[in-house]
């Protein structure tokens, strides 16, 4: 809509552009798909980047190998779907959140490999700022606990450790973003008059945002003594944010959502009450709060869902779970009881049930609604009957499980009813996995026809932003059911089973002692 | 590079016929796939018996692939693999075509459905995912069978299940030379009154047809009259059955 006035003379430009692009710029990949006016994948291209381990805990990528491959998989993308990039009415940006990357304004070249969320060389700049600055001060301000995922940690720690970075950033030498900045300053010219902007969900992952005006809090900015000069504008998920440059000359860069907030919004959980749960390595579950930010006491976190052009933003409560799908892969890569992680499902389906067994992975520590770093994982209720098979089971259910106790946190926070649960991500291919989410929760799980629901909510707030769909409504009639799993076992059932499950959580709490090193 | 060995070739193209059939095969049907002489395919066959590759059953004097070969790498691919590639061009060919989509492989004769995706309408609908369907009378199964290549058609207790369901030996054989020419299937009201299918087949990287992905629905919308069905639909199957096999690494065609 924003748009609008500077493409429609002449031409009509929503029937003439047919498609909208989205970069999902990952933890391990980077993809592009071209979506249709339905919201149907054209086409996807998909390249993985170097994971860069240089000690215990840190984890960096190249921001140049990163952009390098953007531009990559942008133009085999549109190749692939023969088109032209005038046939591209807008794209839009997915990331990985909280990784953090600083550079030169004057040459584009990053001083240092980009910080990952996983990397945990913030630990004690944290426990320092929760200390000095207060934990509920910080919850109550930007409505996360102090955690070294977010990235406002990270560039603190860039500008104490490398050497000259804060003189070069209070002279103004310096950019800081997060991927989405990256990509959009590189997309519209770089050096050459590159964008420097942040949308607010991304923002909001930094700790250095206020929650409830949604600018930089300039109380924050001086305790941490960041230099706001280094910092992006704040900017809506959906609005023209400036024209790219080079290969996708002329689109519009029109949206920007963080990976987990994007898939809510390509979900269409628009409602207050709507809820998504995304399966991937890990798991995210984000509940739709409305107008407000409503605090957590049972260890969730508080986070801005999306924000419309000038309208105003919509809040989320967001549980995570650090181990779903990684367990799979442990199986498979650790174990070798199966060579592809789809196997599990053929393994899991050789035998009834669990036969007893119980999976907790606390790889390392509990994640929400827990916290318990000094938990480690169990394999519960093991007998001699027990095979691979069961073992199988009890993998699957443990992404059910801990689910089940993310949704009883939200539940408990906010005294929403759950009706159904939307999910998406790579693990619904797993028809078990979806039917145990259904009997585990005593709701319908449901998944929507493009289960690429993070790239597609990229598209959509592109497209909102220059009136390719008119509204909402519009990308709400484009979500249909592919899929739908409903509940199969009785009460008495899922409660004996949930009820073991709470016993062998209980058995992974207080492994690690205060004397041992946490490794 | 050196000439390459062309009884190496041929031994590899039996070792994949027999990993891509749900059943024994034998030296004629081998030969007669391969257009190859029955001697030379007996010694091929004899030879990779010797090393393991291949076992005969001694009561019928067909053959499987070895349990030494099953070792050396998973070479058949999980159905749950399939799903799992397939899902996204799947969703793709429901929401253009408007119907449900369906992927079947064969399982003891029948079309096992391994993956469903409903009708983009938001009617209440069930998910089909492990039904068994009878191949003849479906147009994933039709598809399969085709690209079967020990299929025998005429040993089949193929039965009727409506007044359109094709049972006789003869029409059912050419019906499956007629699909392998054109590349895809249709099913008339063959399993149920007022309903209609297209199916294509799914290769992988050997070109070998591991399922078929189709679309099903109600005969007024799929069909542009009573034997024939829309090929705007066909088209939109067969899209999507090359997008999924392409994933699978088969080679454009």
């Amino acid at each position: 809509m924003i748009a609008n006035g500077r493409f429609l003379d002449g031409e009509d430009y929503v029937t003439t552009k047919r498609y909208i692009a989205a970069i999902d710029q990952g933890t391990t990949s980077s993809r592009c798909i071209v979506f249709d006016a339905d919201g149907s994948i054209v086409s996807v291209a998909q390249k993985e980047h170097e994971q860069i381990f240089p000690k215990p805990g840190w984890v960096e990528h190249d921001a140049l190998e990163i952009w390098a491959n953007v531009q990559e998989v942008v133009e085999e993308a549109i190749e692939e779907a023969e088109l032209k990039p005038a046939d591209i009415a807008a794209i839009g940006i997915t990331n990985q959140r909280e990784t953090t990357v600083v550079w030169e304004r004057a040459t584009g070249k990053p001083v240092y490999n980009a910080i990952v969320w996983q990397d945990t060389r913030t630990d004690q700049l944290v426990k320092e700022l929760s200390e000095t600055i207060g934990r509920e001060h910080l919850l109550e301000r930007t409505g996360l606990p102090p955690a070294t995922y977010f990235a406002g940690p990270k560039l603190l720690w860039l500008l104490e450790n490398v050497e000259g970075l804060r003189d070069r950033a209070e002279r103004g030498e310096l950019l800081f973003g997060t991927m989405d900045t990256w990509i959009i300053w590189n997309l519209t010219g770089g050096a050459d008059g590159g964008t420097h902007v942040t949308d607010v969900t991304n923002a909001s992952r930094t700790m250095l945002m206020n929650l409830e005006t949604l600018s930089w809090d300039p109380s924050l900015l001086e305790q941490l003594h960041i230099p706001a000069q280094v910092l992006p504008a704040i900017v809506s998920s959906s609005e023209v944010y400036d024209e790219c440059v080079g290969f996708l000359g002329g689109v519009p860069v029109a949206g920007a959502l963080g990976d987990q907030h994007a898939a809510l919004f390509g979900q269409t959980a628009f409602n207050t009450g709507d809820i998504k749960s995304t399966y991937g390595t890990g798991s995210f579950l984000l509940l739709n709060t409305g107008s407000k930010p409503v605090p957590s006491k049972h260890g969730l976190i508080t986070t801005v869902a999306y924000q419309i052009g000038d309208q105003p933003a919509v809040y989320a409560l967001e549980g995570s779970i650090a181990v779903t799908g990684a367990l799979v892969q442990w199986f498979r890569d650790r174990l070798g009881v199966i060579s592809k992680a789809s196997e599990i499902e053929t393994l899991a389906l050789s035998v009834e049930d669990n036969g007893g067994c119980y999976f907790v992975p606390a790889f390392s520590g509990l994640f929400a609604p827990y916290w318990r770093s000094d938990a480690r994982g169990v394999i519960a209720g093991l007998t001699g009957y027990i095979t691979k098979a069961h073992l199988a089971r009890a993998v699957l259910e443990a992404s059910a499980w801990q689910t089940r106790e993310v949704v009883d946190a939200m539940v408990a926070d906010t005294g929403i009813e759950l009706s159904e649960l939307k999910v998406d991500g790579g693990m619904t291919a797993n028809n078990l996995l979806m039917q145990t989410l259904a009997d585990a929760l005593n709701v319908t799980v449901v998944r929507p026809m493009v289960a690429e629901t993070t790239c597609l909510g990229a598209a959509y707030a592109a497209g909102l932003a220059v009136g390719f769909w008119p509204d909402l409504d519009s990308l709400r009639h484009n979500w249909h059911r592919a899929a739908q799993w409903t509940p199969e076992i009785d009460e008495a059932r899922r409660a004996h089973e949930y009820h073991n499950w709470k016993k062998a959580v209980q058995r992974t709490l207080g492994w690690v002692e205060d004397d041992e090193p946490t490794s | 590079m050196p000439g390459r060995i062309q009884s190496v070739e041929r031994a590899a193209a039996i070792l994949n016929l027999l990993a891509s059939g749900s059943r024994r095969l034998g030296v004629v049907e081998l030969a007669k796939f391969l257009d190859l002489p029955k001697g030379t395919v007996h010694g091929i066959l004899a030879t990779l018996a010797h090393i393991g590759f291949v076992e005969q059953d001694r009561i019928t004097g067909k053959y499987q692939l070895g349990a030494t070969l099953l070792h050396l790498g998973n070479s058949y691919l999980d159905v749950n693999e399939l799903r799992t590639r397939a899902i996204n061009w799947a969703d793709s060919l429901a929401s253009r075509s408007r119907e449900a989509v369906q992927i079947g492989a064969l399982h003891d004769g029948k079309v096992l459905i391994v993956h469903h995706v409903f009708r983009p309408d938001d009617s209440v609908q069930a998910l089909q995912v492990g039904a068994l369907l009878p191949a003849h009378a479906t147009a994933l199964g039709k598809v399969l069978v085709a690209n079967d290549p020990g299929r025998e058609p005429d040993t089949e207790d193929w039965a009727a299940v409506t007044e359109r369901t094709i049972v006789e030996p003869a029409v059912l054989d050419s019906e499956f030379d007629r699909i392998l020419a054109q590349g895809w299937a249709p099913e008339i009201e063959e399993l149920v009154v007022g309903e209609a299918a297209i199916a294509a087949p799914i290769r992988d990287d050997r070109n070998l047809v591991v399922g078929a992905i189709g679309i099903r629905g109600a005969m007024e919308r799929l069909c542009a009259d009573q034997d024939t069905v829309r090929a705007e639909l066909v088209a939109f199957v067969r899209d999507a059955a090359r997008a999924v096999s392409r994933d699978l690494g088969a080679h454009r065609w």
